[in-house]
């Protein structure tokens, strides 16, 4: 048996970004590693892609043209799915004895929650990659200038970062994985009840008040102006709103659900 | 510099109506091995939560390095590390990964994590598995792999719950020359166990832990002495064991116990006298047998 090195030990506690930079690293490792999640995140899209242009695009737009009206709703649909695996990523690693070894540490153990929903953020970027790639393929043509799309793609990326943290919130507040891949599952259905598939006046009243009333539709609408080259109006300012409630919101209750949960054990 | 590296005075802790620890108060010196001991649902396991911050106390103080829990926490994490029942690791990263995260986390730049990575494999014997994912260990790597984490930037303090818990004989050894090494360097080392013989072992004094309550401390010698003098052993008349009673090796102490065999309505029973082991302190302290074959106690972690 070799004899242990002499004790090592940095005199310095590390910086909130140093153990950020190191939970982020370990998150992408795991969702690289993770090879059903991937696979899903990119045959996903091309699936539901392919779906609402060539099975449900004739019916609701015999000209052809549904496809050029689904992009944005589509991107948000797999930005949904996508994320939904945050909750059951932070809700196994809240299971497991590794949470607890980092809070025993001097740091800013929720970090490792901030991890998981960089990479998500980071996985679902591709995913909306797939998704426009797809749809430039299947006949998608946007008219937007440079930076509309950059708008168009900063404004997923906080619908991104918004659900994701939800879902983080779902994840933490959930007793085991199962449980929190089953709560996830209600959020997936917010985006039919928007203008992302249909207009919302071809909806019943009732459905309608909701749907436009519902943080999806601006987001939706926003992006869509954007991608042609139209002035998204107010609904920019409501979607930006939406996002950083959701994201102010959802951080808050992680933050003092990962509290709670060591002071509950 | 306090010659204390832990004390403990006055905690409580209650979970609803049941209450786990119920006025805990301990010392353990800088640089000795302090063993708690005591069945399942002792409190064992609550104790070192509270100790390593994870959990706050309903009531008392804890002090640890110097530092106080309730004012600087932050303090005592900078001193101790925790190797916990359930093994701590990242399944999903590799060995070498695992270790090199939390070199990062303790401060290593990413070079000097490399290093120490490498180091700690080769001593705790990873080498061939430090590129395999954790979730494809034995539960004994996975035991050794926790404790070389535990000791990427070796603390002051060390605080091991059950740490040989469904290990095989071999690496329990090895864990225990490893426990004793690090004592010789100095650190400072609570663990808990359910095992007599591993508390003997390397413990420089235990404290048997039941219900939440400390009901003896000191070394093995003077746990085995509070028992008493000799242990009378009441047989029936086939011989077999129906009571084992301790005793002050007086007179009065032996009347009593054959007044008990009476009480048993024992006929022709007998009587042994024999010198007291740590499993009689155990017993009498605690109500219950202490276990004796670490190997085969609760089922193996994987």
């Amino acid at each position: 048996m070799t004899a242990l090195t002499v004790p090592v030990r940095p005199e310095h506690s590390v910086t909130p970004l140093t153990s950020a930079v190191v939970f982020v690293g370990r998150s992408i490792r795991h969702a690289l590693r993770d090879v059903e999640a991937l696979t899903m995140a990119i045959v996903l899209p091309v699936m539901l892609m392919l779906l609402f242009t060539f099975v449900f695009g004739g019916a609701l737009d015999r000209e052809g043209g549904y496809v050029q009206y689904v992009v944005p709703g589509i991107i948000l649909l797999c930005a949904g799915f996508g994320a939904s695996s945050t909750a059951v990523d932070v809700a196994r690693d809240m299971s497991d004895g590794i949470v607890d070894r980092f809070r025993t540490m001097p740091l800013r153990s929720r970090g490792v929650v901030t991890g998981h929903v960089a990479a998500s953020l980071l996985r679902n970027l591709l995913a909306t990659g797939v998704v426009i790639g797809v749809a430039l393929l299947v006949g998608f043509r946007p008219t937007a200038d440079a930076l509309q799309w950059a708008g168009a793609l900063g404004v997923v990326a906080l619908f991104i970062l918004a659900i994701t943290w939800l879902y983080a919130g779902i994840g933490l507040a959930a007793k085991s994985p199962t449980a929190a891949s089953g709560y996830g599952f209600a959020l997936l259905f917010l985006p039919y009840l928007s203008s992302a598939f249909v207009p919302t006046d071809t909806m019943p009243s009732w459905l309608q008040w909701v749907a436009e009333n519902q943080p999806i539709t601006p987001i939706i609408e926003t992006i869509r102006a954007l991608l042609f080259g139209r002035d998204p109006g107010s609904d920019l300012w409501w979607a930006l709103g939406w996002c950083a409630l959701i994201i102010a919101g959802a951080y808050v209750w992680a933050a003092w659900l990962f509290s709670r949960s060591a002071a509950r054990r | 510099m306090n010659r204390m590296a832990i004390e403990v005075a006055g905690v409580h802790k209650s979970y609803g109506t049941q209450t786990v620890l119920d006025g805990i108060d301990l010392r353990v010196e800088a640089g000795s091995v302090f063993a708690l001991l005591g069945p399942n649902g002792a409190g064992k396991t609550t104790l070192i939560t509270i100790l390593s911050t994870l959990v706050r106390p309903d009531a008392g103080t804890v002090t640890i390095a110097g530092h106080d829990l309730a004012a600087d926490p932050d303090g005592i994490r900078r001193s101790i590390s925790v190797t916990g029942q359930a093994a701590a690791v990242d399944g999903v990263l590799t060995g070498d990964e695992n270790l090199r995260m939390m070199a990062r986390l303790s401060g290593f730049t990413a070079p000097a994590a490399k290093r120490r990575a490498s180091e700690l494999i080769e001593r705790f014997d990873l080498g061939p598995a430090a590129r395999k994912r954790v979730a494809t260990y034995s539960g004994g790597m996975r035991r050794r792999l926790d404790l070389a984490l535990s000791l990427v930037a070796t603390p002051p303090v060390i605080f091991l719950d059950e740490p040989t818990t469904g290990l095989d004989t071999r690496s329990r050894q090895t864990l225990w020359d490893i426990i004793q090494d690090l004592a010789r360097r100095g650190t400072t080392i609570l663990l808990t166990t359910q095992y007599l013989e591993e508390a003997d072992q390397l413990a420089d004094r235990i404290a048997v832990l039941d219900h939440g309550v400390i009901v003896a401390e000191g070394t093995a010698a003077e746990l085995k002495a509070q028992v008493g003098g000799e242990v009378v052993e009441l047989r029936d008349a086939r011989g077999e064991v129906i009571r084992e009673l301790p005793t002050d090796g007086s007179v009065e102490a032996l009347r009593a116990a054959i007044d008990e065999l009476d009480a048993f309505g024992t006929v022709d029973g007998t009587i042994g006298i024999r010198k007291p082991s740590l499993d009689d302190a155990f017993l009498a302290l605690t109500g219950q047998p202490a276990l004796t074959t670490p190997a085969t106690q609760k089922e193996a972690v994987r």
